[in-house]
């Protein structure tokens, strides 16, 4: 039988369309405990390759007939070595292409809706790493949030889609993955956006990000309204855009709130984070659906693969924005906060221009969950 | 730190780096040292972890110019 590569785009729509997939992981067991594809209808054994070099007699058992299998490693390397192991004992067995690195690096478009006088606002997926970035269309100019990375996929699904991309925003100075805002904003000549206060010890020139700008994309009206919004950073900056969607950064997410501790100043910050989520969002529309930075779980997907739940939802059902004790919210912010994201001074430093780690460097840097929130 | 054989899977991408390990641990007796050289910096966590599932001590493990030298003493 022949062993068929499975690219992380087919897994993404098992992911998101709640298929069933058994998964062979023959990554070590830490790599496999600390973070692995989720999928709610997913099954998972954990392996490691080098217990398999004299064969997969062990495995065969334990790996059903009747569901789709999938073989993932790090790289790609070993997966297709126990593939076609198990291929050779008459499975059939597919293997993931790029391993995990390229499962991390895979993004996903999803149209969120549409805007004022034909615009359209989409949400890019980072599946395996939970980063979410948007792209805000009018009349062929479009503006980029939080962009990743992985520029290539911005840039060509611009131009799939006929647009000039004029504008790119960070939310905030990002301490879990490499911000693409810059290499974008050089490739396109688009001018490049951040809040101030998170941008003191950037090496580069950028415009800066304040509250209460108003920015317009396209010949008509979609307003960005800039609204400061600190606490996971001190800089951290909302935008409502076309009076519709509220981008939180990393200050509200789905079911959980930002942490204020990544640039070392949880209790400093706790109080901004507070008086964000408790005063400033509370003056905003419930109406408004929030699109968040991250997402944590895999249960914070809706049907079609998209991030977003009302601001009224979240008001009622968010525990973070559900705690009346200041003392109380300031312990859970602050204390048993969980492990900090993978290299983050590193990534921060990469952020703000200081050091330009190579490509491969930045994919170990970037390794791992994202852990930008508490619960 | 004296090593009995040396392995040489600088620019070897994983599986390779653990399958020529394997092959030469093989080839020594228990409580020589093998001496591995990589370039592949995912070997760190396999190697460790399957020395440590095939009772081998990994000593120590040192990174120069990019180069991951591991001495794993055989169980």
């Amino acid at each position: 039988m022949t062993v068929k590569g499975m690219t992380s785009k087919e897994v993404t729509q098992r992911v998101f369309n709640k298929e069933e997939l058994f998964i062979l992981d023959v990554r070590n067991e830490s790599d496999y405990k600390d973070w692995k594809i989720d999928g709610e209808n997913f099954k998972y054994l954990n392996v490691p390759y080098f217990e398999l070099l004299d064969g997969v007699e062990e495995v065969i058992e334990k790996i059903p007939t009747d569901k789709e299998v999938l073989v993932v490693c790090a790289k790609e390397g070993s997966s297709v070595m126990v593939a076609e192991m198990l291929s050779d004992a008459g499975l059939n067995v597919s293997y993931l292409k790029g391993g995990m690195k390229s499962w991390s690096e895979h993004l996903e478009p999803v149209k969120l809706g549409d805007l004022n006088d034909g615009g359209e606002i989409f949400q890019f997926v980072r599946i395996g790493k939970g980063c979410l970035s948007y792209m805000i269309v009018s009349h062929g100019e479009a503006a980029l949030i939080d962009a990743t990375r992985m520029t290539d996929t911005y840039l060509e699904f611009a131009n799939s889609i006929g647009a000039k991309i004029t504008r790119v925003f960070d939310t905030h100075l990002h301490a879990d993955h490499i911000s693409g805002g810059r290499t974008i904003a050089e490739k396109t000549g688009a001018t490049y956006w951040l809040p101030p206060k998170d941008a003191t010890e950037v090496t580069f020139d950028y415009q800066p990000l304040e509250d209460g700008n108003d920015i317009t994309i396209g010949n008509t009206v979609i307003t960005i309204h800039a609204l400061y919004s600190p606490g996971h950073t001190i800089g951290s900056t909302s935008f409502v855009v076309d009076n519709k969607f509220l981008l939180s950064g990393d200050i509200l997410f789905i079911d959980s709130i930002g942490r204020p501790d990544l640039a070392g100043k949880a209790e400093d910050w706790v109080g901004d984070l507070r008086e964000t989520l408790y005063k400033r969002y509370r003056e905003l529309s419930e109406e408004l659906i929030v699109l968040p930075a991250h997402f944590m779980i895999i249960d914070e997907l809706n049907n079609d693969g998209s991030v977003s739940e009302n601001l009224g939802t979240l008001f009622a059902k968010n525990h973070g924005l559900n705690i009346e004790d200041e003392n109380e919210f300031r312990r859970l912010v602050t204390e048993n906060l969980p492990p900090q994201p993978n290299d983050y001074q590193k990534i921060r430093q990469t952020n703000m221009g200081k050091i330009s780690p190579d490509m491969d460097e930045q994919r170990e840097m970037e390794i791992g969950p994202n852990r930008c929130a508490v619960r | 730190m004296e090593a009995s054989k040396i392995v040489d899977a600088k620019g070897l991408a994983c599986p390779l780096p653990i399958v020529k390990t394997k092959k030469a641990i093989g080839e020594l007796e228990s409580g020589q040292v093998l001496e591995v050289h990589t370039t592949d910096k995912g070997a760190k966590n396999d190697l460790a972890a399957w020395a440590k599932s095939g009772g081998h001590e990994l000593m120590k493990h040192v990174e120069e110019n990019g180069v991951l030298i591991f001495w794993i003493k055989k169980g």
